[in-house]
């Protein structure tokens, strides 16, 4: 609970697990009515229509005895009747048009009954034993009238024993719903306690905690499960920014110390403006690659962020690898390496930030071309693989990497140990990483048996997402005023 | 050239205005956003390099898009610690003509402000014909002859000369070979350009008595005639 949270009764209404609680005991509650209500239908209901039933054949039987014999015969009958009745609870009374008895058993007509189309309940008096009898009146030819009842003192006893026996049942069953509601609200309010006292302990700083599982592999068990990887994988990204930050404190530091130190002993030392110079030069040479690590991390960060997406357009791949391959061949040249390009026909359009996937390419190319022994191939291959998924392969010749630096060589900062002594930031393949990630893709480091095979997997545009680029803000590069003439038609009105 | 620098860090300020007199500029200073819109509007410079946040209440983006609604069209070069993409972007899209990242080299803004200051000025429309010293290119027919004798260049090194042409007698830096003849806007960590530059030198000076390239050290080319 929040301190600030309302008290009294609007507090508890927010109480998700009150009303969890009240709905599961309304729940409880009613089905039990229901399912009360049809015990009482079925059996008193059925006791009702039998009587109703029994009372109707009667009255035909008496009818056809009626017909057949005229008044003696169903006066005779209902003697019988009553004499062969073992159960004693039949009720009949016949009278003549002026009211007086002339068959039944009972001494007058009851004032109540007037109509012939309903029934009456009527309370009789027998042997000093009070009941409820339950009565239908007959209309007879000639003005004669008849009664056809039974006793239901039977049914009136069942009937008060059902109601009792139903409301001690309503009772337990609002016992048991409450209770039921209650172990409810605890096992959820116990399940809210646990994700809620991890989180708080996570928030506090303490990232080991996790929600405890019980073990049935439930929805809640599943949800915390989500939880703990969530946990997990935070867990696992600040590691990643714990151990970037001691690497930049080491890369940034060396070279920074470096610079403090040929600036300090040439202020100390210099003997002249030629080795003060020199010692000024190297030192501005070591703030640059401060400042080109500093580049390299904001500019994975910035890539990381996913901010460029939204420089997206259709990639013309062919294009920008050979554009690349362009750049990089003199370099190739001058190490004595032969620059292979093969772009087949028909790679699917990407899409993507082309000044991106140049610079990943960029960076494989130059890792290739540093790594290679003079006289080697390094080959750029293109290619498409199942999925829609197009392939980008950088390979080289050269010292290559031992498995387990393969692993880890996107990491930021790393080297592999075979790679000390060659400059470099250890940050291209990362950067390279960065931005096949960014475009939905990966890349892959291969032992190219010798070599490395460095394999940059990027998945094809899907159809609809090139039917419109968005337009692409490009940067002008200070060229020569030719080359920039709608943009000199704006702003550059003739003076 | 007169050029207006409107920079907060008097450190940074004292060593930009230091270099561009050195350089032989006129340079007016201003060390907050106000004094810099009020000389930006009230004179006429060649060239104004701007720093993006400024104090006072007025940034260099507000400066920038003040002087570019009233139709001035001096060259602003804008200097930034904002390094994104989407800072470039902005900072382009405001009217700015180009945009240097801090820290940066002296002779990298001195060699930009140049182009941009030249750029201001000579307009001649559209060029069919470079020509320096003996040098000659045709920008139409792609011909590229020097002491009259043909030169066969590949797309490539055309488009290399062709820039080193249109900016000769200016310093060009690496950077703005990589941006203006490659559009590549990152930083290879190579020296793929001086590479490409070696392999035209064979191609313009090797054959000739005199270079026409030429090193400028620390800084980047020059295409002039000794």
């Amino acid at each position: 609970m929040t301190p600030n949270a309302p008290t009294g009764p609007s507090r508890l209404f927010r109480s998700a697990s009150l009303r969890l609680a009240l709905v599961y005991g309304v729940l409880f509650v009613l089905s039990a009515v229901v399912f009360m209500s049809f015990i009482w239908w079925a059996t008193i209901g059925l006791l009702e229509r039998q009587v109703e039933a029994a009372i109707y054949a009667d009255q035909r039987a008496l009818s056809e005895r009626w017909m057949d014999g005229g008044l003696p015969a169903l006066a005779d009958t209902i003697q019988d009747r009553l004499e062969q009745n073992v159960d004693d609870d039949a009720i009949y009374l016949m009278v003549d048009p002026s009211g007086n008895r002339i068959a039944g058993n009972l001494r007058i007509w009851p004032r109540e009954v007037t109509r012939t189309d309903t029934w009456y309940q009527l309370p009789i008096a027998r042997a000093d034993m009070r009941g409820t009898a339950e009565v239908h009146a007959f209309a007879l030819p000639g003005g004669f009238r008849l009664l056809v009842g039974r006793d239901v003192r039977a049914r009136a006893i069942l009937k008060r024993l059902l109601t009792d026996t139903l409301l001690w049942a309503v009772l337990m069953v609002s016992v048991l719903g409450i209770s039921g509601a209650l172990v409810v609200r605890g096992l959820f309010r116990r399940m809210v306690r646990n994700v809620a006292r991890t989180t708080a302990a996570i928030s506090r700083g303490d990232l080991t905690q996790r929600v405890p599982l019980s073990g049935s592999g439930d929805e809640f068990d599943r949800v915390a499960e989500t939880i703990n990887q969530m946990l997990d994988r935070i867990v696992r990204l600040m590691d990643g920014v714990r151990q970037v930050s001691n690497s930049i404190a080491h890369d940034l530091r060396t070279p920074i110390t470096r610079a403090r130190a040929r600036l300090e002993d040439a202020a100390e030392h210099a003997r002249d403006t030629d080795e003060m110079r020199a010692a000024v030069e190297r030192a501005v040479a070591d703030l640059d690659g401060v400042t080109a690590v500093f580049e390299a991390l904001l500019r994975i960060a910035e890539i990381e962020a996913g901010a460029r997406r939204s420089a997206f357009t259709a990639v013309e791949l062919p294009e920008l690898l050979a554009g690349v391959a362009e750049l990089y061949e003199v370099l190739a040249e001058e190490k004595d390496l032969r620059l292979e390009l093969s772009v087949p026909a028909g790679l699917p359009p990407l899409q993507g930030d082309p000044q991106l996937i140049q610079q990943a390419v960029a960076n494989l190319l130059d890792n290739a071309i540093k790594f290679s022994p003079p006289g080697g191939p390094v080959c750029i291959r293109a290619g498409t693989e199942p999925d829609g998924i197009v392939r980008v392969s950088v390979r080289d010749r050269g010292i290559g990497m031992q498995g387990s630096d393969l692993a880890r060589a996107s990491e930021r900062f790393f080297r592999a140990e075979s790679a000390r002594n060659t400059p470099g930031s250890g940050l291209g393949l990362s950067l390279v990483q960065a931005v096949a990630q960014l475009h939905g893709g990966r890349l892959e480091l291969h032992d190219g048996q010798p070599g490395l095979d460095a394999v940059l997997l990027l998945p094809a545009a899907p159809a609809a997402a090139l039917a419109k680029p968005p337009a692409l803000l490009r940067m002008e590069p200070p060229s020569s005023p030719d080359n920039t003439p709608e943009r000199r038609g704006v702003l550059r009105a003739p003076t | 050239m007169r050029i207006l620098l409107v920079e907060d860090d008097s450190t940074v300020r004292g060593f930009i205005a230091k270099g561009l007199r050195e350089a032989g500029h006129v340079v007016e200073q201003a060390d907050n956003g106000k004094d810099g819109l009020f000389l930006a509007v009230s004179e006429n410079f060649d060239a104004v390099i701007l720093d993006r946040m400024l104090p006072g209440g007025i940034d260099g983006l507000r400066i920038l898009e003040t002087l570019r609604g009233q139709n001035n069209s001096t060259p602003v070069l804008l200097l930034s610690a904002l390094a994104q993409v989407d800072e470039r972007v902005a900072g382009l899209k405001a009217g700015g003509d180009d945009y240097l990242t801090k820290p940066f080299a002296f002779s990298e803004l001195l060699a930009r402000i140049e182009v941009l200051g030249r750029r201001g000025r000579n307009e001649t429309g559209p060029r069919t014909r470079l020509v320096a010293a003996d040098l000659e290119m045709d920008l139409l027919s792609r011909a590229v002859k020097r002491a009259g004798q043909k030169i066969d260049l590949q797309p490539r090194e055309f488009r290399l000369l062709e820039y080193l042409m249109r900016h000769a007698g200016q310093v060009v830096t690496r950077t703005m070979l990589l941006e203006g003849v490659w559009d590549y806007h990152f930083d290879p960590q190579t020296n793929v350009i001086d590479v490409h530059v070696s392999r035209l030198r064979q191609k313009i000076d090797k054959p000739f008595p005199t270079a026409l390239i030429h090193t400028i050290r620390n800084a980047g080319y020059m295409l002039k005639a000794e």
